[in-house]
């Protein structure tokens, strides 16, 4: 065990910044040592902070292979963390995906991002390689490593349960160790930054677990416009119905989704060929409720609480988990989607991409499978045995090595989520654009194709979606940087965590202003992915959405995407995103945004 | 998106914001399109490529609301050149409007980098959307309604001596007033599909025509306000978000149980109106922001009251209008919301809520409560003008 103390603790206090930090930790796990980095005050203007900042620094590094020593493993709060500003208790993961190969970020609840910042960090960056399994511990400006051995093969919650109550703490499990691509890092409180499989990198590096607690607070630049910043938006959260009404996420958590896609004939069911699941009348939120009672849980600081526990104190899955565990694969049985939550959960597994493999897997073989069977396979995934070893490479490498690449449904490797793109067009041509594959939140078109806010747009066109995408990607992108749920963008609009932002760091940054960051944010990405190879052919979808029809019925017909369309209104994204016919980035937009060019 | 703007182009003449001919429409995807080859395009366009927005709307607003803008903008503006209006519909989702003084991209710019909608006096109105034209329609609409009850209660607080506004109000109140009601006169519909319903369908057909005759009475704009009937044991109620005159698709069935989460997307009052079905045998319930309903509830003349300025949440008096009861509240399902207060108050023709709008409800259809609403707004407005006669 390797002690060291931060010498310059004092300084760092005497240099904190309202809203930021004004630190980052970086660790060299090769020779378990740590460096202070404090970066001008430029860097925060351009980048933020979140996904912001950590896609600035993985930049210099993208071109590496994930399992590189030198590949940064970033994990990153915002400015607006710790401090009274609504549903703000997020952070960001980033990396280059072991998955996927593109660069890989999620944005992750809980409160280890408070810690973070009350410890008096706005990031840590983890480098290098250590030999034997080893885990963190950050108590404010003290930085521990210690042996981590003992924790090989344990579960989420057990390496957890090992750990200090207090703080913060992030661990890779066993699916980390048995090498599945879309292994996850879990986080206290059952979150987890979900896609692309950063729990891989994570134990690549040798890293078991990182635990933070602090004890300092965030500075706020002006409490009182704070307060009122913050009225404001409680106003509007409040009068929105997706979040705080009665059968809203805040009630039912995102289950609440269930019955609305499946009403509007979306619901991927048996791998993507059809989009209308039977059964899902009994599988939806009101049923998980009357069967566990759920009590409400969330991110430090918000009171949304979208999260819900069972009484015996098991994670009810998110919307994907349900829908993915049920439609996609054919089960009719609330428990046994619990008992999958529950293992990708301990094991370490992002269950969107493990329900999407199986799925493949069955459609490959014309498969059916029990419950028993079920968890035996997922659970063979995890510990990489029998059939699970095929597996655990995520879909699109099962199905080329079956000769079926046709039946992955994922874009640039990574599986789709619960939203059959046939059931909205702005949904598909993001699945196409996000930077880090088949995602639906860097845009989430959801909100105007389905949740009507901020206002309803019609769901079965390519008109207008182009540049609403682009819009919706640099939003996010502040969104993930300042660190603020993207649920909020149901409620509330820029203009109103602008003033939340002022108030907090006394930047004096307009909203348009903060957008223009967004985009320089969401366009480094883009960059960093063509420097990884990536153009316009990875920006497409599985054939099989331009071919074959969804299931049609209750006056709502699913057509196929019409392929014409969907290319026209991608190269129309490229000219709005500022791109090159291939979608990859230019030197004069770089330019224009502040970037570094790289030939 | 050359649909959109026609549609919207026609909204706000049918609707009396504007003149025919007179909104600039423009969209932008990767080019922008116009729906005229109006004199404003170079400058709106510069403005759209500005900010991060897809569309964008010109107009001069029509009479009486050009003028009350005009007023308000010379003389009711704050220190940071706003006009803040008091109703809630406009604290919540718009907060304030700029006000600058010339028809240029970079103070258009700097107004809307602030808000969704700037007023520019002597010329008119720009407000833009960020996924649809509708939100730019729906900010020009909201900017002359509340203007509208901003300068009507101004006024009340001018003639009673409690405020007073500067210029020559009185001529633009003669002209809102005769406006209003020659607008109210011409009311003479009633809803056709009345009950009994035999189906779920026939609900529904009754919820749009009821909407529709609202929006065409020329009572409330098209995009706030929410209609909802219950059959059986569920709720059929208008979609959050949705316009009353435009209802068709929009309609969300609810079961009072919950056992299906589709209203995610209902009215963000659902749960006001489920509360009302539970507590009263009350079958239909049609809420609409009818001005002087609004402008009613508003107005008091105890300036030293402990809670002035939070009156929409925290007025203690009873009150009435009349026979009928106005009660805080705010939108949706906060501690403060109105889903606890207007239910239980109400007993009779309809509920006022502060600041907000008028709900009425009927026990079979929406004869009842869409006579009561007119019946109500026609109260409130000669209410109001016997508080002002000279």
């Amino acid at each position: 065990m390797s002690t060291y103390s931060n010498q310059d603790s004092a300084i760092i206090k005497m240099d904190q910044k309202y809203g930021w930090t004004g630190c980052i930790l970086k660790i060299d796990l090769s020779n378990r040592s740590y460096e202070i980095i404090k970066p001008e005050s430029e860097i925060y203007k351009k980048f933020i902070g979140g996904r912001g900042l950590a896609g600035c620094y993985l930049r210099p590094f993208c071109h590496l292979p994930w399992d590189s020593p030198e590949m940064p493993l970033l994990f990153f709060a915002g400015p607006l963390v710790d401090t009274e500003s609504p549903a703000s208790g997020k952070m960001t993961v980033m990396t280059v995906s072991p998955l996927t190969g593109t660069i890989s970020d999620s944005s992750v609840g809980g409160n280890f991002g408070t810690e973070l910042k009350r410890a008096g960090w706005d990031g840590i960056i983890i480098t290098g390689r250590s030999r034997n399994l080893c885990g963190i511990k950050i108590q404010d400006s003290n930085v521990e490593f210690i042996g981590a051995e003992n924790l090989r093969g344990k579960t989420v919650s057990a390496i957890f349960r090992s750990l200090p109550a207090e703080g913060g703490a992030a661990a890779a499990g066993p699916a980390a160790e048995n090498g599945v691509l879309f292994s996850s890092i879990g986080f206290t409180g059952d979150y987890s930054p979900g896609r692309g499989g950063s729990g891989l990198v994570m134990h690549a590096k040798g890293l078991k677990f990182i635990h933070v607690k602090g004890s300092g607070s965030t500075a706020v630049h002006n409490s009182k416009d704070l307060g009122s910043a913050r009225g404001d938006i409680m106003r509007l959260i409040s009068a929105s119905p997706a979040l705080m009404g009665e059968l809203g996420i805040s009630e039912s958590g995102t289950g609440a989704l269930y019955d609305l896609i499946h009403s509007r004939r979306m619901m991927p069911t048996d791998n993507f060929r059809r989009t209308y699941f039977q059964d899902a009348g009994l599988l939806n939120a009101w049923h998980y409720k009357n069967k566990f009672n759920p009590v409400k849980t969330g991110c430090s600081g918000c009171h949304i609480l979208c999260r819900k526990l069972s009484e015996d104190g098991r994670a009810i899955p998110e919307y994907e988990t349900m829908s993915h565990f049920t439609a996609l694969i054919g089960n009719s049985s609330i428990d046994l989607v619990m008992e999958a939550n529950e293992i990708c959960n301990e094991t370490g597994m992002d269950p969107v991409s493990a329900a999407s493999s199986i799925a493949c897997y069955m459609e490959i073989k014309n498969l059916s499978i029990t419950g028993v069977e079920l968890i035996r396979l997922l659970t063979d995934i995890a510990y990489s045995k029998g059939d699970g070893d095929l597996l655990k490479p995520g879909s699109k490498k099962i199905a080329e090595t079956l000769g079926r690449p046709d039946a992955s449904m994922s874009v640039k490797g990574l599986e789709l989520p619960a939203y059959d793109p046939r059931g909205a067009y702005g949904i598909s041509l993001s699945y196409a654009t996000s930077t880090h594959g088949g995602c639906h939140l860097q845009a989430y078109t959801v909100s105007h194709e389905i949740l009507r806010k901020p206002a309803a747009t019609e769901r079965f066109t390519f008109t207008g979606k182009a540049r609403i995408i682009k819009l919706a990607e640099d939003l996010n992108a502040v969104l993930d940087s300042l660190t603020v749920c993207r649920f909020i963008v149901i409620a509330a609009a820029i203009e109103e965590y602008a003033k939340v932002f002022n108030a907090v760091t006394g930047s004096g940054l307009s909203g348009q202003e903060l957008l223009m960051a967004g985009e320089r944010i969401f366009y480094n990405e883009r960059l960093m992915n063509r420097i990884r190879g990536f153009s316009s052919s990875d920006d497409d979808l599985p054939s099989r959405f331009f071919k074959e029809s969804g299931s049609s019925g209750d006056g709502i017909t699913i057509p196929p995407i019409p392929r014409d369309e969907f290319l026209e209104a991608r190269a129309r994204y490229y000219r709005v995103r500022g791109l090159d016919s291939e979608g990859c980035p230019v030197r004069e937009k770089c330019i224009e945004l502040g970037l570094e060019w790289t030939d | 998106m050359d649909r959109l703007i026609k549609k919207y182009s026609r909204k706000l003449v049918s609707q009396k914001l504007c003149a025919e001919g007179v909104p600039v429409f423009g969209v932008l995807d990767d080019v922008t399109r116009w729906n005229s080859d109006a004199d404003e395009n170079e400058i709106l366009d510069r403005v759209m490529r500005g900010l991060s927005i897809n569309s964008i709307l010109f107009a001069p607003a029509a009479e009486p609301y050009c003028s009350i803008i005009d007023y308000l903008a010379e003389y009711s503006t704050d220190i940071n050149g706003q006009i803040r209006p008091d109703d809630t519909e406009t604290r919540t989702f718009f907060h304030d409007i700029p006000v600058i003084k010339s028809f240029t991209s970079d103070e258009i710019l700097s107004g809307l980098k602030k808000r969704k909608g700037v007023i520019i006096p002597g010329h008119g109105i720009v407000t833009y959307g960020t996924v649809t034209p509708e939100q730019a329609f729906v900010t020009f609409s909201s900017i002359c309604f509340t203007t509208f009850v901003k300068f009507m209660s101004d006024y009340y607080y001018h003639f009673k001596g409690i405020l007073r506004m500067k210029g020559s109000p009185e001529p633009v109140f003669n002209k809102a007033v005769r406006w209003y009601r020659d607008s109210l006169s011409a009311i003479n519909s009633s809803p056709l599909i009345n009950a009994p319903f035999k189906s779920g369908e026939d609900v529904i057909q009754a919820i749009i025509e009821t909407g529709r005759l609202t929006v065409e009475s020329g009572m409330v704009d098209s995009f706030f306000g929410n209609i909802s009937v219950k059959y059986g044991n569920t709720i059929y109620i208008s979609q959050t978000g949705s316009s009353l005159d435009e209802l068709s698709g929009c309609i969300d069935p609810c079961p009072m149980d919950n056992s299906t989460t589709n209203a995610i997307t209902a009215s963000s009052e659902f749960s006001a109106h489920k509360s009302l079905y539970s507590l009263t045998e009350r079958k239909s319930i049609l809420h609409g922001h009818p001005k002087f309903s609004v402008i009613m509830s508003m107005l008091c003349d105890d300036i030293l009251c402990a809670n002035r300025g939070e009156c929409h949440i925290k007025c203690s008096r009873k009150r009435y209008i009349e026979d009928v009861p106005v009660v805080p509240g705010e939108i949706g399902t906060g501690p403060d919301s109105l889903s606890r207060t207007m239910p239980s108050a109400m007993k009779g023709r309809g509920v006022i809520v502060w600041g907000h709008g008028l709900f009425t409800s009927g026990v079979e259809d929406f004869t009842d409560a869409y006579k009561n609403l007119v019946d109500i707004e026609k109260m409130c407005f000669e209410k109001y003008l016997s508080l002002v006669e000279r």
